[in-house]
């Protein structure tokens, strides 16, 4: 017997899946068909010519050392966002989750930043850090510390990972809550009897059941991270100083749309992609067998 | 030693909700001791207290003897079973076991011996490298008793540990766990709101309504002599017949009862308690003391080994079950005569429902 429920037509199942397919397709495969294309295409200074140069915009990226600089700025700028945001959401939903005077207010709070636009966010906090104007910026230099993060690229760096954490916090917030929220009490209560402490009770049994989650907030970051902290960079340091916030998606931008290398630029974004995807699959293949239980 | 000492405890809740209104029970060492009653009559807040999931508003709890109101759960040598079971999904089934002895330190191969043996009792010994999810609800049911027996604990904690198996299982799990705590000689307190499942495991048996206890006692003295109609009715099943009666000068004054001459009716009237296997069909003169009643017949339910019988006492539009041996021929809307002796009859007050005779 079939145990699915089963709906017979052939049209309806389609027609069902339309709206998304439809989407994916003009949203995500059209324009990367496009970039792959063009990535294999240079135009002149006018855009007057097109010429296909098979792989040349590629050996190109490949030879010019401030692609991989880029590199590394990104793989700098994603690790420290990735860990800061997913600990401290960890750290405030664990506290949130004991939480019972006042509960949905402090929730409420913590999910305000991820209403907020990344450019918005952006400037948010590039004013509060603004050596001359910000408030925070000046409470740095009163203590006597050199703040400067437009002209020092490790300020600038940690000021747009302050940020993108900042950012991503709420959203993460919101998963760890529902994940500890579903973790059954008794357990909790079972392993309080067992005899393990506070501490040891959340590494030893609210950690491991909350790796599902962990695992999820682990890919959908390393994909913020990658991509939708474009918005952030752009407002808050503009790849600056010296490209030293540069990571590889700001500079397919400022490469193909403020430099004019559209063909390079399409290339960067196909290595962006397969990078991406890469990692994803990675993490699928490896981590997600650890999280079986 | 380590018995149970429950000394006017109670638990009020904000919104001054109270849910225990000062409950004394004493469970003396190694007895087993069942709390039932309704849901929400606080049987559940009261076991979790003396486990130390919930706190303590004022009274006393002492295990052994030691006052336990401050400690925490791990520092009460008590062990808990779960209604769910709570094991740990990402353990193995002899990790779980072996969790609470790893917290507290105790030697490895001691750990081993004792969870092998934990395994070996409960014949969960071919599943101990499995995961929780691999078992059945009969084998988790059993890890989670391992879990509480690898720690020797002073008390074990039951919280309806038996209401997700089916009733087969139920029932050859209960005989289980009487046989284990016998043989464990542990303390032991158990919380159901199944009153067959209270009256075949408890030694001391405490019937709870709305955060009070109503009777503790042995589970027989409770069936034969229940203190108030609560117990009455909640103990035994089908439940005993209340049939509210008027006093007169011959015993009983009221339509389709007859006799119960000396029973200390008082003016204002009574609730009158029979079970309904006490009462027998009327062959001949109604015995001294005892009751007589007539009504008619609206429900028979055939069973084989006995057979109920249903119907409305006519001065009362009260309905009245009859649990009758055998297979009695009756039809439903014809007329029938049952008695009880005066030894099976059972006098409540008529508002307080306290027993009175």
């Amino acid at each position: 017997m079939e145990k699915r429920v089963v709906f017979d037509g052939k049209i309806l199942p389609y027609a069902l899946l339309m709206p998304q397919l439809l989407i994916t397709i003009i949203f995500f495969y059209w324009p990367a068909a496009q970039a792959v294309w063009q990535s294999f295409l240079i135009q002149d200074a006018f855009g007057l010519s097109t010429e296909f140069v098979w792989l040349e915009n590629y050996a190109v990226l490949f030879a010019n050392p401030d692609y991989y600089r880029s590199m590394l700025t990104t793989l700098v700028f994603s690790t420290l966002v990735t860990v800061f945001s997913l600990s401290l959401s960890l750290l405030l939903a664990v506290q949130a989750d004991k939480q019972i005077k006042g509960a949905s207010g402090y929730k409420t709070f913590l999910m305000w930043p991820y209403a907020v636009a990344p450019a918005i966010a952006g400037v948010l906090w590039l004013f509060m850090f603004q050596p001359s104007l910000g408030l925070v910026a000046q409470a740095i230099r009163a203590l006597g510390f050199d703040w400067n993060p437009q002209l020092n690229a490790n300020h600038a760096m940690a000021l747009v990972v302050m940020a993108a954490t900042w950012k991503q916090i709420s959203y993460n917030f919101l998963f760890f809550l529902a994940g500890l929220q579903s973790i059954p009490k008794s357990v909790i209560e079972a392993a309080a009897i067992d005899g393990a402490r506070p501490v040891r009770r959340f590494w030893t049994v609210i950690f491991p059941l909350l790796s599902p989650t962990t695992f999820f907030l682990l890919v959908v970051n390393i994909v913020y991270v990658f991509f939708d902290t474009f918005g952030i960079i752009d407002s808050v340091t503009g790849g600056g100083p010296a490209q030293g916030t540069t990571t590889l998606v700001y500079k397919v931008f400022s490469d193909g749309r403020l430099g004019g290398d559209l063909g390079g630029s399409a290339a960067q974004s196909v290595v962006l992609m397969v990078l991406v995807i890469g990692l994803t699959a990675i993490q699928f293949r490896y981590i997600e067998r650890k999280v079986q239980y | 030693m380590s018995e149970v000492v429950l000394d006017q405890i109670r638990k009020v809740y904000a919104g001054n909700v109270e849910a225990v209104r000062g409950v004394d029970i004493h469970v003396p060492d190694g007895a087993f001791c069942v709390l039932v009653g309704p849901s929400g009559c606080g049987k559940s807040t009261l076991l979790r207290m003396i486990a130390g999931l919930e706190t303590i508003t004022s009274g006393e709890c002492r295990i052994g003897s030691r006052r336990v109101n401050e400690l925490e759960p791990a520092e009460r040598d008590i062990a808990m079973v779960f209604q769910n079971y709570a094991l740990y999904p990402h353990m193995s089934v002899y990790d779980n076991m072996a969790y609470g002895l790893r917290n507290r330190g105790t030697a490895k191969d001691e750990i081993d011996a004792r969870v092998k043996e934990a395994a070996r009792i409960l014949e969960i010994t071919p599943f101990l490298d499995r995961k929780p999810r691999q078992l059945s609800g009969g084998q988790r049911q059993r890890v989670a008793m391992g879990r509480a027996i690898v720690r020797k604990p002073q008390v074990f904690l039951f919280d309806e540990p038996l209401s997700n198996l089916d009733a087969k299982l139920r029932i050859q799990m209960r005989v289980e766990i009487k046989k284990l705590q016998r043989a464990l000689g542990v303390t032991s307190v158990y919380v159901t709101h199944d009153q067959l499942e209270a009256m075949t495991l408890a030694d001391v048996l405490v019937v709870m309504n709305k955060g009070e206890v109503e009777q503790v006692g042995a589970p027989l003295d409770l069936y034969e002599k229940p203190a108030s109609t609560f117990v009455a009715s909640f103990i035994g099943a089908p439940p005993m017949n209340l049939i509210p009666v008027a006093g007169g000068p011959g015993g009983i004054a009221t339509d389709g009862l007859t006799g119960g001459a000396g029973l200390p009716v008082p003016a204002a009237g009574a609730i009158l308690g029979i079970r309904p296997e006490h009462l027998h069909l009327a062959t001949g003169p109604l015995p001294d003391g005892g009751v007589g009643i007539t009504f008619p017949v609206s429900a028979v339910e055939a069973v084989g080994s006995e057979t109920f019988v249903y119907g409305p006492i006519g001065g009362t539009g009260q309905d009245m079950i009859a649990r009758l041996p055998g297979k009695a021929l009756l039809d439903a809307g014809t007329a029938m005569s049952v008695f009880a002796l005066r030894e099976n009859l059972h006098l409540f007050d008529k508002d307080t429902g306290k027993r009175i005779g």
